[in-house]
């Protein structure tokens, strides 16, 4: 199985590096860019575990690990690999 | 007073720390590794600054996981001392012993310099030695230093007297152009509601030398040897 976790900074939370690439990004031409979030991208292979309990156990990490609530936000997707 | 300076992977202002209470200060002071599980009896544990396990993952994210760290957290838990200086308070936020979380300066920038700072309060083993309202001068260097809170957390540290150190300038003024890094509320230092674990970005041990010639760091170790 493999989860595609997605973090990014929480709505409210200013996001420096989203903001320097919006703005590079007019500067380039493109004023239909209206907004940029610059997040983390995290795949992770999981085994022996079924999709009812790799979902619990990724929205643990999640919340252990991988985001800081207090500033971030994550969704994530399960595939199967098989 | 036996202090305990932990040394985790990365970790790089441990020897300034150590060299500050052992040296200057004449403390019986003890190097802490990070993979240790037993913690003996300390009066004062300090998070160095640095880069723990390279600032992978966030600042203090998987520092805050170290074996050592469940035996920290008791211990500040049950009123031992804790003193976490830049990746230090990274690492109390991380934990949960302190609230709120510190992102990247708002310039995106790596800030190394000297700031002012107002001491907002003394009532803490930390700032006993200073006057309220005192300013010191004190240097930071860190990408990652700025402090949020929401809101209500916010006004909760407020109501309790918990922000202890502020961004400010040289006469105590402290407001959005005193601000180096985007924190919220100029917030330099915060303290837990008891009191006894403190996290600060900048680094007083770096300026408690007498052979330099800026020395304000000692009036947060001056406090702590008197408060012990």
């Amino acid at each position: 199985m493999l989860a595609k976790i997605h973090v990014t900074l929480k709505k409210g939370v200013l996001d420096p590096q989203g903001k320097a690439v919006h703005h590079a990004l007019n500067d380039l031409g493109y004023p239909e860019v209206e907004g940029v979030q610059i997040g983390k991208y995290m795949e992770i292979r999981l085994a022996g575990v079924t999709s009812d309990e790799a979902e619990k156990r990724v929205q643990e990490m999640c919340e252990k690990l991988l985001a800081n609530t207090v500033i971030e936000s994550y969704r994530y997707t399960l595939e199967s690999t098989e | 007073m036996k202090c305990g300076v932990v040394v985790f992977p990365g970790s790089n202002c441990d020897h300034d720390s150590y060299h500050v209470l052992k040296h200057l200060y004449g403390q019986e002071t003890h190097w802490i590794w990070h993979k240790d599980q037993v913690l003996e009896p300390f009066d004062l544990i300090v998070l160095p600054g640095g880069f723990s396990y390279g600032d992978y993952l966030r600042p203090g994210a998987i520092a805050r996981f170290s074996p050592i760290m469940k035996a920290i957290i008791k211990y500040a838990n049950a009123g031992g001392r804790v003193l976490g200086i830049c990746n230090g308070f990274q690492i109390l936020v991380e934990s949960g012993l302190l609230p709120g979380a510190l992102r990247r300066n708002a310039s995106q920038k790596f800030i190394c310099k000297y700031v002012h700072l107002r001491v907002e309060s003394n009532q803490t083993p930390y700032t006993s030695r200073c006057e309220k309202n005192a300013v010191l001068k004190i240097p930071v260097a860190h990408a990652d230093g700025g402090y949020f809170v929401e809101p209500e957390t916010l006004k909760a540290l407020e109501d309790q007297d918990r922000i202890i150190l502020r961004y400010s300038d040289a006469a105590g003024r402290s407001d959005a152009t005193t601000n180096p890094n985007g924190s919220v509320g100029q917030i330099a230092g915060v303290a837990n509601a008891e009191k006894n674990v403190l996290g600060m970005m900048p680094h007083p041990e770096r300026c408690a030398d007498p052979l330099w010639p800026d020395r304000d760091g000692r009036y947060i170790f001056d406090s702590l040897i008197h408060s012990s």
